[in-house]
């Protein structure tokens, strides 16, 4: 009890090799981009302009349409997820941990599969699908009678972004769905047993004592889904190539800035605007994080078993 | 929420119903993949649902992808990456997690905040850097590269989830270790490790699947025929035989099949992890 005040080297030891490899290979990349950000071409010489090459992304009309465009098709992509693929997720999180469900491990094999596809493989068959050709939604539709509903969803400019972000939403429901089951189970059976004993059951049940409980773990996902689909790029690029067609209605801020950072076509890789557009992706990504960091997060109660 | 499913078979029916029927939505796409892809090509155009039969049954797609790309290299790539990779993001992961949840230490909200940075950006803004320190090291077309970009990659969701639920793991038990004499390493890989291993599963999985698909490193860092992973391969392959159908379609089932086989490998452990954890 001599020295209360040594240093706790463990503590060192758990956290280095993390943060040695996360700093090397990630931070330093990228803070060499964001740097980038701030530099452009004069005369083949490369000069710093400060914040000029964000004025001319959020000003001039040429880039600023591009801009919001992506950025409201992306918060769109967003909308979406959240009110189809968490609510999808949790309830069948919800039926999968019902007691002696049979099949269960079936069940959550089989729905989580679309997740563990690649997006080459993603693309291609929803294309396949959905294709007004060969397709098989139009005979499937045929088969019982629905054909007039069949448009050709992904050439349209109006239902291109939904149907990608539907696609989006079949692929990647089982990680809402696992991490809300994992929440689920972790919940100790003296606590149902308790609720069952003063007649709290089914929907009051899940509704009143299961919910709050996994509040943290929706959370959790919700902050997953916001940076996910605000990073997400290879499904429409795989689907509709980097010009995000028809007429850029699925363009989001991932193709938008493949376009510029890489160049397409007869447009020229441009390394600075490029960077001020991951800078700006960057900066709508923390403001999101921070929001549910300090907004959400603190007033969620988290309970210990 | 089910509680009165065991006295209700109409409710575990209707439960059955949802469940199986999206099961259905899911698996339908990856079944028309692998059933076409067993078909001749005028089969594949006259009725894609229907199943090979006899007459319409052909390898010729599956012969044309073997004759051309050593596919069982790539997969040995891809299976190399993903398995380092993974090793070392659960290893680090766990713990940095262990440190952030456990001590109170000057700068830990700091450095837990520093950790989840990673989660906010795509780690690909940062890849000309990356391939700048990559050739400067010597490591472009090695495995090496992608394995140390993955681990990178993974670590801030590892960190996250898993310091999300050791902060649940109960602090009397690590007392009543610290009581008998373990040492802080020792509470951590015996006592703490053990009890998140529902999250260890889940994080594995969630770590794994971005890794083997991935095509953008792969292309960037290690494109050699030595080094292409399995997605890169099967990519190349597609812009290749854009309208040989048979070879692109078996192909994809190539490619399908490995991760299904690993995933369902994983997924047996992840439903252990799951239910040992939830047993208490």
């Amino acid at each position: 009890m001599a020295q209360r005040k040594q240093i706790r080297w463990h503590i060192a030891v758990f956290l280095a090799p993390a943060v040695l490899v996360y700093t090397a290979i990630m931070i330093v990349p990228l803070f060499g981009t964001l740097n980038l950000s701030l530099f452009n071409l004069d005369q083949g010489n490369r000069v710093f302009v400060g914040l000029r090459n964000f004025a001319t992304l959020f000003g001039d009309p040429r880039w600023s349409d591009a801009f919001w465009n992506a950025l409201g098709n992306n918060a769109w992509f967003f909308v979406i997820h959240m009110l189809v693929q968490n609510p999808i997720g949790v309830l069948l999180a919800a039926l999968l941990s019902s007691p002696r469900l049979r099949g269960a491990a079936f069940y959550r094999t089989a729905i989580f599969i679309p997740t563990i596809l690649s997006f080459v493989i993603v693309g291609f068959v929803w294309k396949l699908i959905l294709s007004p050709i060969w397709g098989i939604a139009p005979g499937m539709l045929d088969a019982v009678g629905l054909k007039a509903l069949f448009a050709p969803w992904l050439g349209k400019e109006e239902y291109a972004l939904t149907t990608l972000a539907l696609v989006s939403v079949w692929q990647f429901v089982g990680i809402p769905m696992m991490l809300i089951y994992a929440a689920l189970l972790s919940i100790p059976d003296e606590v149902i047993e308790a609720a069952e004993m003063d007649g709290v059951t089914g929907w009051a049940q899940f509704w009143k004592i299961k919910l709050p409980l996994i509040l943290p773990s929706i959370g959790i996902i919700s902050v997953l889904t916001f940076v996910g689909n605000f990073n997400a790029f290879d499904l429409i690029y795989v689907t509709q190539g980097a010009l995000a067609g028809p007429n850029f209605a699925t363009d989001i801020l991932g193709t938008f800035l493949y376009r510029t950072f890489f160049g397409f076509q007869l447009q020229i890789g441009d390394p600075h605007m490029g960077a001020t557009i991951a800078t700006a992706m960057f900066g709508i990504i923390l403001l999101g994080v921070c929001f549910y960091l300090f907004a959400i997060q603190t007033r969620l109660r988290r309970y210990q078993f | 929420m089910m509680s009165t499913a065991r006295h209700s078979p109409l409710r575990s029916l209707a439960a059955h119903g949802i469940l199986l029927g999206y099961t259905l939505i899911a698996l339908f796409p990856v079944f028309v993949i692998v059933v076409n892809s067993f078909k001749n090509r005028r089969a594949i155009f006259a009725d894609p649902l229907a199943l090979p039969s006899a007459e319409t049954f052909d390898l010729v797609g599956y012969k044309t992808v073997l004759a051309q790309g050593d596919f069982l290299q790539y997969f040995l790539n891809s299976m190399t990456v993903t398995v380092a990779s993974l090793f070392f993001v659960l290893l680090f992961g766990a713990m940095a997690a262990f440190a952030l949840s456990e001590y109170r230490f000057r700068g830990n909200l700091l450095m837990g905040l520093y950790l989840a940075l990673g989660i906010m950006i795509p780690i690909r803004l940062g890849t000309v850097a990356i391939l700048q320190l990559m050739v400067a090291s010597g490591l472009v077309n090695t495995l090496t590269a992608l394995i140390l970009v993955y681990t990178a990659q993974g670590l801030p969701l590892a960190v996250f989830i898993l310091s999300e639920f050791m902060r649940g793991v109960s602090a009397d038990l690590k007392d009543a270790g610290r009581i008998d004499g373990l040492s802080e390493y020792r509470i951590f890989f015996r006592l703490v490790l053990p009890l998140v291993r529902p999250a260890m599963a889940t994080v594995a999985v969630f770590t794994m699947i971005p890794i083997w698909n991935d095509l953008w490193f792969p292309l960037i860092l290690a494109p050699s025929e030595a080094t292409k992973t399995i997605t890169l391969g099967s990519q190349v392959f597609i812009g290749q035989f854009v309208t040989n159908w048979n070879a692109v379609l078996a192909a994809l089932g190539l490619a399908i099949v490995p991760v299904l086989v690993l995933y369902l490998i994983f997924s047996r452990q992840l439903i252990r992890g799951i239910t040992a954890g939830a047993v208490k």
